[in-house]
């Protein structure tokens, strides 16, 4: 099989997850308490007539399939509606508050990227020595911290306590919006940081063992080489995995960090909607979680081949 | 020339009752072929290792490991480098696991002389080519792009075998060469390697757990038992009349009543641990011949055989053992 079919098949695969996705989100939130034409009224009682022309209006009186196939035309058109709160178009709501959001998730990325990986190499390389153990350490309390506990606890010390970093809102200019991220960002990736850490750890540890590592050594090949070109470039396969998990584990983790530090982004929006019961910010921006998780999932799916031949392209690295 | 020359060589792994390697003596000279036949455990992989600087890290080592007279035991990266390169190499037992299953063959071939000997990519590959046709592979340029899992066993091992060359060693250490591998295949591999030898007056290790084989291949035999050297000939003596005790159980002295099958049977009896240790004998336990008294007192050690040049055995009953019925070869 050709690397366009596979890459295509794959592709397909994505387009259909995407889609039952669709129909599930939107059915679920018709299922769940809360009506929104209720919502809609609050704080009146309308007349039968007159909660029979707001139904007809935003089209509830329409039977479900009808309702679906209209919400997914739109969408697909990328009108995902207009936002009962704020009294604009979804995407523009949404749109607004994406880079803030992205910085943070980027920030995030790195730090995990570059702290958990090399944390988790070190402590491989020091097997049982007292580095690897605090490492050890560590990621056992890093992964037992839950997120909010992390931006609480860096708010009073960092931000309160010893003022370095500011607590609230977003900044202005990229330096500031840097300064503003930087903790959440840190509350954002510790407990994600101590799962790549650990993940990092084992892997290089099981490819360390490994036989053609002796025999690389045993050619002359130097033990940086080795190192790098056999025991690291082996290990990647579950680091790809996992960070692929991540992506989307962070997004959703961000509607606590960013709701913790007052920021304005997709994480704190999604808290505020799902509080006001503005549906249709809701189903956007949880498609666009699962979309990004499907879209990620589907490289990690895509990559795999290249790190391990072994794998045969359209394989799946499940 | 000596090319290889391990002198008392002994090493001690902390947390084991016995040492890995207990005063071992051997040696290897150009253009000869060497046995050093053991069950597993025995540390005769370990003692092939030795002679790459390639024991375990926490290992406390005595002895001397001369590799054309310059002694590895404590060598700085430099010089093992240089040992590693271009004098000694070895060919490993299972080339599914000795060769990075992610890399192309190309490169399990060419990185060595890229990364130590500062090759250049063109210069690198032409001579990846050479060594594949070497090894008897057919289509030399197309190997150089597949990845191991594309290759049978027996090809991944002329591969491995390819690899070895590449430093134009002068000794080749063969750890197990053909046990990873099913039977056909296993003579070819050993004719190639057999080949390779004369060819280039190779100093050549055989480690292997088939004493006939060994007999088979090799001028040169030492046997050994739980770190041990315990029995040194020239194959033809060893197998004609082994003197030991355990050579003697591992040729199955005793005429089988059934056909040659079952010589294969192994010695009676489980090989020493490292977790034990014995006083005296470590093979007395399952020693048809063991004597309290004598055999328990201190480890034997390996003398030259009474009334035999060149042969040596470390057992204190060796002169005063039967002589073995005569053992038909193995054609
Ligand atoms: S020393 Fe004693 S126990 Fe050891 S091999 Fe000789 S006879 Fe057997």
């Amino acid at each position: 099989m050709s690397v366009a079919v596979a890459v295509l098949r794959k592709v397909v695969g994505m387009a259909v997850t995407l889609l039952v996705t669709s129909f599930l989100v939107f059915s679920s939130l018709y299922l769940a308490p809360g009506d929104p034409v209720s919502f809609l009224v609050k704080g009146r009682s309308p007349s039968p007539a007159e909660l029979a022309a707001i139904r007809k209006e935003f089209g509830f009186d329409q039977p479900f399939p009808v309702r679906y196939w209209h919400w997914l035309d739109a969408v697909l058109h990328g009108d995902f509606g207009r936002s009962y709160l704020f009294h604009e178009s979804v995407g523009a709501v949404i749109w607004a508050r994406l880079p803030a959001s992205l910085l943070l998730v980027g920030v995030a990325t790195l730090l995990i990227a570059v702290v958990g990986i090399g944390a988790g190499a070190l402590s491989a390389l020091r097997r049982g020595t007292r580095t690897d153990k605090g490492v050890l350490l560590l990621v056992t309390v890093g992964a037992a911290v839950p997120s909010f506990a992390a931006a609480v606890l860096l708010r009073s010390v960092f931000g309160v306590r010893l003022g370095w970093f500011p607590t609230i809102g977003n900044g202005t200019g990229l330096l500031d919006e840097l300064h503003h991220v930087a903790m959440p960002a840190v509350a954002l990736s510790v407990t994600f940081m101590a799962l790549v850490t650990r993940v990092t750890r084992a892997s290089m540890l099981d490819e360390l063992g490994r036989e053609h590592v002796e025999v690389a050594l045993s050619r002359g090949v130097p033990r940086g080489s080795v190192l790098r070109r056999h025991v690291f470039r082996n290990a990647l396969g579950p680091i790809v995995t996992v960070s692929g998990l991540l992506v989307s584990g962070m997004l959703v983790s961000t509607a606590i960090v960013e709701t913790a530090f007052g920021m304005s982004g997709i994480g704190s929006l999604l808290v505020q909607c799902v509080d006001e019961l503005d549906f249709q910010v809701v189903q956007a921006l949880v498609l666009l979680v699962v979309a990004v998780f499907v879209v990620v999932n589907t490289l990690v799916d895509l990559v795999h081949p290249l790190i391990d031949p072994r794998i045969a392209a359209g394989g799946g690295a499940r | 020339m000596t090319l290889l020359s391990v002198e008392g060589l002994t090493v001690e792994l902390p947390g084991s009752a016995r040492p890995v390697l207990d005063a071992v003596d051997l040696s290897v000279a150009a253009g000869e072929v060497v046995g050093l036949v053991g069950e597993s455990g025995s540390g005769k992989s370990v003692t092939a290792r030795s002679a790459l600087g390639l024991l375990p890290a926490k290992a406390r080592v005595t002895g001397r490991v001369l590799v054309e007279g310059k002694d590895l035991v404590g060598a700085d990266a430099a010089h093992l480098r240089e040992v590693r390169t271009g004098v000694a190499s070895m060919v490993f037992q299972d080339p599914r696991a000795g060769i990075n299953p992610v890399r192309r063959i190309g490169d399990f071939l060419t990185e060595p002389l890229r990364l130590t000997k500062g090759w250049s990519k063109r210069q690198a590959e032409a001579r990846a080519l050479e060594l594949l046709a070497a090894v008897g592979l057919p289509d030399p340029p197309r190997h150089l792009r597949q990845y191991p899992h594309q290759l049978s066993g027996g090809m991944l091992q002329r591969v491995m075998i390819a690899g070895a060359l590449a430093g134009e060693p002068r000794l080749l250490l063969c750890d197990e060469p053909t046990t990873a591998l099913d039977v056909s295949t296993q003579a070819e591999i050993l004719a190639l390697l057999g080949g390779l030898q004369r060819e280039r007056g190779l100093g050549l290790l055989l480690i292997t757990h088939d004493i006939e084989l060994a007999a088979a291949s090799c001028d040169r035999v030492y046997v050994m038992y739980a770190g041990r050297i315990v029995e040194e000939a020239s194959a033809g003596e060893l197998f004609g009349s082994p003197r030991h005790p355990y050579t003697r159980g591992l040729l199955g002295s005793t005429p089988p009543l059934t056909g040659p099958l079952e010589r294969l049977r192994p010695v009676p009896g489980a090989p020493m641990s490292l977790a034990e240790s014995a006083p005296g004998c470590a093979f007395a336990a399952r020693c048809d011949f063991a004597e309290p008294g004598r055999c328990d007192q201190s480890p034997p050690r390996l003398l030259p055989v009474p009334g035999a040049a060149d042969r040596s055995a470390a057992c204190v009953r060796v002169a005063e053992l039967p002589p073995v019925v005569a053992t038909e070869v193995r054609s």
